[in-house]
């Protein structure tokens, strides 16, 4: 039988506990960042001047900030003021405040390229307001957001390797780990890359797979 | 309170010198990029079955590991392993540079394709070589349309520059936490931090919409982002 | 003529501005049961404001619309979404759904306003595809249909709706010359079997051959009505003379 040296395995049993503290990270923030994103991607469409400008002041400044300082202010930065969040959470709450406002960019762009003929379409039949939002606007809408919002998800799962910069110790932070242990810096990180490119990659194939399930004429994105 | 901003007043000085490094990364790994992205652009489209293999499989690890990884297995890793006595800035420079070349290279790609074939047809026509043409009708129409692509790019990478400190180099992001682990001013002093990087990523994103407007020509349509 | 009970619309004195400008300004209709009135007159004139707020897509600010002696309260949602369900209308660019099928752009409408079950509505929207020739098409979707067929679908997806007035604003307009023809027939047809209409249109064999009555609107107000026989009888001096003859001369150029 082919046998793994004590290394390896050491290694892989990290990686796979830290894959697990990972997929913990990625899957509430890219809900809490979808969520966030409609709806102030819909409030920066429809809202009020004021509501408009506070939607689009969020979305510029995170988006204008490196994710790493949202992060290290939410964890190092708010015990200054008496605010103690655990890694765990100070990394969701970051990731999913950065992914919302970009999320809420491919929001507002989705709801803006809806032509104002299709409310008046579905009006002149005698759709209620809610109606025309919820078979009208949301269907279009979804179709023309997925892409985006699905290549921002992927951002998401890379970008999730930051968490261990605030001791949330999770896929990169158990690879660097071993690395810095046993010194053998090549072979863990290449490893560590691998698992990276597999999450990605899968999320490429379920994000391709719901874009040709969604798919209309008309509706393509580029 | 008074304190903490008495401490960012005192290191202001500091942490703006470390946009000087910043910058200079970003426009090194912008510049290496636009090469790499360009080269393998033509690849992408001209190249023959192997070559395409070769560049998709690049684009595809680029694009999908992490940039902390990278800067990790290139630091540490593979720069040791071949003996290469690279300081951080050139390390976080070339790490950038591959990354961003990966989506430049998707970006080019797609403008290529998306010019008639007659534009370079036609140039032949005119008796250009096929170099002066690409060089002459090709590439300043696909350098155009990029720009709302780059402006995209330049934000990522000016962003993504701040994980340097990760291998030590001293832009703006390690000096702030050198001075922060220092005085415990943290929240003030990353609010400092962040307000610069918010500063230099607008200013260079407003720019480069002005260039773009700057080189627009009427009844020209550009391609969105990516 | 007409008693009170003929007339299934009256609008009274409807008036509309927007940001100051008056786009409407008083202006009346009374449609009997099978009368189709053609609105003409030069653009900007307010023929299409004036037949959006005959359904109240846009809300008149001052006047009356009755419905089969109804009044409709603008202030009432409810009002407001029952007169649009009984009241058709046509758009100049289709407006058609883009995410739903040519079967679908007919079926949403029975199903979520009218609630039918999906069965019945299906089958009621194969009934018009077919009536206006899409019977191949139901499930292609708009953006796969050429203009010709997208607003014979939108004529379709209004019909399945079983309105009692049928609004038109320009449903030639933006198609291409060769085809308007498609579209002309099927409203001919409509015409035949006794709709109700009331039409913006620049379509000289649509003014000619359909009106009951022209009306000519300027400057938000019908400043000429009458049968077409009237109006533009050889030598009349009328305004709507005069512009039927310049879209006359225009036709003579394109065809
Ligand atoms: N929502 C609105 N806000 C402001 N002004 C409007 C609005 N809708 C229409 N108008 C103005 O009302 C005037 C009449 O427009 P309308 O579309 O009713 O004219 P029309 O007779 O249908 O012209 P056309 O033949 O060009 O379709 C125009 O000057 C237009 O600019
Ligand atoms: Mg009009």
């Amino acid at each position: 039988m082919f046998e793994l040296s004590p290394f390896y395995q050491e290694l892989l049993t990290s990686l796979n506990r830290g894959l697990l503290m990972s997929i913990a990270l990625i899957i509430p923030s890219a809900i809490g960042g979808v969520l966030i994103g409609i709806i102030a991607g819909s409030l920066r469409t429809f809202g009020d001047p004021v509501v408009k400008a506070i939607g689009d002041t969020y979305a510029a400044i995170f988006r204008g900030t490196p994710l790493v300082i949202q992060l290290f202010i939410l964890y190092f930065g708010l015990p200054n003021i008496g605010i103690y969040l655990s890694p765990y959470v100070a990394a969701v709450v970051g990731f999913t405040l950065c992914s919302g406002a970009y999320q809420s960019e491919y929001v507002r762009g989705a709801l803006l390229s809806i032509k104002s003929g299709q409310y008046l379409g579905a009006q002149a039949l005698g759709f209620t307001t809610l109606q025309v939002i919820f078979w009208i606007i949301v269907p279009q809408a979804v179709r023309r957001a997925i892409h985006g919002c699905g290549n921002e998800i992927i951002y998401l799962i890379k970008y999730s390797s930051l968490a261990f910069i605030v001791t949330c110790v999770e896929l990169t932070g158990e690879g660097k780990t071993i690395a810095t242990e046993y010194f053998r810096f090549t072979e863990v990180f290449t490893i560590l890359g691998l698992y990276y490119l597999g999450l990605v990659s899968l999320a490429m194939v379920i994000l391709k797979k719901i874009e040709q399930r969604l798919y209309v004429p008309g509706f393509g994105h580029n | 309170m008074p304190h903490a901003l008495s401490v960012v007043f005192d290191s202001l000085p500091y942490l703006l010198q470390g946009s000087f490094l910043t910058i200079g990364i970003v426009v090194a790994a912008m510049c290496l990029g636009l090469v790499l992205g360009i080269c393998m652009a033509v690849g992408l489209v001209y190249g023959n079955r192997f070559v395409k293999y070769l560049l998709t499989a690049y684009v595809w690890i680029f694009r999908g590991v992490p940039v902390v990884v990278l800067l990790f297995l290139f630091y540490f890793g593979l720069f040791n392993f071949l003996d290469l006595q690279f300081s951080a800035f050139t390390a976080v420079t070339i790490v950038l540079g591959m990354t961003t070349g990966a989506y430049q290279a998707n970006i080019f790609r797609g403008a290529i394709l998306s010019l008639p074939k007659g534009q370079f047809n036609a140039a032949i026509g005119l008796g250009m070589s096929e170099l002066q043409a690409i060089k002459n009708i090709v590439l300043p129409q696909i350098l155009r349309m990029s720009i709302p692509a780059w402006s995209n790019e330049y934000s990522i990478i000016l962003k993504d520059s701040a994980l340097a400190f990760v291998i030590g180099a001293p832009e703006i992001m390690a000096r702030t936490q050198f001075v922060a682990s220092r005085t415990y001013q943290h929240l003030s002093l990353y609010i400092t931090a962040g307000i610069i990087y918010f500063l230099l990523t607008w200013a260079g994103v407003i720019a480069l919409r002005r260039l773009e407007r700057h080189l627009r020509i009427p009844g020209y349509s550009h391609q969105g982002n990516q | 003529m007409m008693t009170e009970t003929d007339q299934i619309l009256r609008v009274t004195d409807i008036s509309k501005s927007f940001g100051g400008n008056t786009i409407l300004n008083a202006v009346s209709v009374k449609l009997a049961k099978g009368e189709i009135k053609v609105l003409i007159g030069p653009s900007g004139g307010g023929k299409s404001t004036l037949l959006q707020c005959i359904n109240c897509l846009v809300v008149p600010d001052a006047g009356a619309i009755e419905l089969e002696n109804e009044t409709i309260d603008f202030r009432r949602k409810q009002d407001l979404y029952r007169l649009r369900q009984q009241v058709g209308m046509i758009f100049q660019d289709f407006n058609l759904f883009d995410h739903l099928t040519a079967l679908d752009n007919i079926t949403i409408a029975l199903r979520r306003v009218k609630k039918m079950d999906k069965n019945q509505a299906r089958q009621r929207a194969r009934l018009e595809l077919d009536q206006v020739g899409l019977g191949d098409k139901e499930a292609l979707y708009p953006a796969q249909l050429s203009g010709g067929q997208k607003q014979r679908l939108a004529i379709a997806r209004a019909l399945a709706m079983d309105p009692k007035i049928l609004l038109l604003d320009e449903p030639t307009s933006a198609l291409d010359p060769t085809l308007i023809g498609e579209v002309i027939a099927v409203i001919k047809g409509l015409a035949v079997k006794g709709m109700t209409m009331i039409m913006a249109t620049h379509q000289i064999s649509l003014i000619y051959n359909l009106a009951d009555e022209i009306l000519f609107m300027e400057n938000g107000r019908i400043v000429e009505q009458g049968p077409p026989a009237a109006l533009l009888a050889a030598g009349n001096t009328s305004r709507s003379q005069g512009f039927c003859d310049r879209l006359n001369e225009l036709a003579e150029v394109d065809g």
